[in-house]
């Protein structure tokens, strides 16, 4: 979905795909030329992205790859569906909030629609310690105390939106 | 149907603009939360709906009527009879002991002193706090203060409560156990419940929740 996001921006070759994941979203470890080009050959297949323009010559490197109609849209709903409320998604959240900005899509909403379903989870955790067993209110509570961690991080990043867009569009 | 209900409130502290249109309604008996950044507006907004502050323009209303035209006198009697508060700490009158603190809302509202207490007396039992009745708040846990607290806001079987972060002193453990007290007691009881607070898992114990920044509310987009 990274890659696909990427070229939503504009049609580009490998090299600058994997150049900007790693600049963005890799943490320090580099995605492999190999595999670029494996998820780039699953994405043409399935229709999401064809190869633009062949420049002359020959290897990988010479062919641009343009984002379609069906990837886009496989894009645009994927940053707009907030993700499930399960603790631990830092990196997904971290990739939609950057890409949504790369593509100037509104990421202070997509993180308040994250917000409500954080909280809708929130609250039936809630009412699951209100009316369980020690053991089922152990367990919520550490889906609650993992999730409120999320929420601070959304809040930080909603505070942080201007900063972040400047950086991330260059 | 709207129990209580602010539209387009404007509030300043002279320059300072606290609420700018801020507009939120709550269904009678509904248990809402109010969240949002430092400084955001929601104690001030919280102040509103309960007549405590007036705001420059926009109406409160509460039980279908109009509170914000009414005067400072009239406002103070609504208060007495009709809402009970909790609020963050310095609350318990300290030369009172815990049975006259809870008690205090009745013996305002006119009740003698023997009926008041006898009101006051089941509380202790039903929140926990069992033989702490003649203790001063001085001789309470904050946890223990705090559940004196919320027996005294609700002992007058209010309309409404308003709560403003009646558990950010207490730990999350004590401050869950407040929670869960505040919202099984307001549900029985039926009364209306608006509360403030920045903590997330405070403001799960809600039916709903509504943010404020920036001084104006924003519904939550639920998808
Ligand atoms: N009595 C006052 N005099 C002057 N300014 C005030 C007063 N009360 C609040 N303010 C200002 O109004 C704005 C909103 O304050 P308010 O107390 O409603 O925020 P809050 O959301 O409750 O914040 P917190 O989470 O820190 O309690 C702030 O800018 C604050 O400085
Ligand atoms: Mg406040």
């Amino acid at each position: 979905m990274t890659l696909l996001g990427l070229l939503e921006r504009e049609p580009s070759h490998g090299y600058d795909l994997k150049r900007d994941y790693d600049t963005f979203f890799s943490r320090g470890k580099p995605l492999p030329f190999g595999q670029v080009y494996s998820t780039l050959g699953r994405l043409a297949r399935d229709g999401k992205i064809v190869i633009g323009e062949v420049e002359p010559g020959v290897g990988p490197e010479r062919k641009r790859y343009v984002i379609t109609e069906r990837g886009a849209t496989e894009v645009e709903s994927w940053l707009t569906e907030p993700v499930e409320a399960e603790p631990n998604l830092q990196t997904v959240l971290f990739t939609k909030v950057v890409l949504a900005l790369m593509l100037g899509r509104p990421a202070e909403e997509y993180l308040d629609i994250q917000r409500a379903a954080h909280l809708r989870r929130m609250k039936e955790l809630t009412e699951i310690k209100r009316t369980s067993n020690l053991v089922d209110t152990m367990l919520a509570d550490h889906g609650l105390f993992h999730l409120e961690a999320d929420l601070h991080w959304i809040d930080t990043t909603v505070a942080r939106l201007d900063a972040l867009r400047a950086v991330v569009r260059g | 149907m709207k129990a209580i209900e602010a539209r387009d409130v404007v509030l300043s502290f002279g320059e300072t603009p606290a609420l700018r249109g801020a507009s939120v309604s709550v269904a009678p008996g509904e248990i809402v939360a109010i969240m949002g950044p430092s400084g955001s507006g929601k104690s001030t907004l919280l102040h509103c709906l309960a007549g405590i502050l007036v705001p420059n323009a926009g109406e409160i209303h509460f039980d279908g009527r109009r509170i914000d035209t009414l005067s400072e006198n009239q406002r103070s009697v609504l208060r007495r009879d009709h809402f009970g508060f909790v609020f963050q700490f310095g609350q318990l009158v300290p030369e009172l002991t815990a049975e006259e603190n809870v008690a205090l809302p009745l013996l305002l509202g006119g009740i003698k002193r023997a009926a008041a207490l006898a009101e006051a007396r089941p509380w202790f039992e039903r929140l926990g706090l069992a033989g702490l009745e003649r203790r001063r708040s001085g001789e309470l846990s904050g946890g223990q203060a705090q559940r004196v607290a919320l027996a005294r806001g609700l002992v007058a079987r209010p309309g409404a409560l308003f709560a403003d972060e009646p558990t950010g002193a207490l730990d999350s453990l004590t401050g869950e156990q407040v929670m869960d007290l505040l919202v099984s007691s307001a549900r029985a009881q039926g009364t209306t419940v608006v509360l403030v607070t920045h903590e997330a898992r405070v403001a799960a114990y809600a039916d709903r929740q509504v943010i404020v920044r920036d001084g104006r509310v924003n519904a939550l987009v639920h998808s």
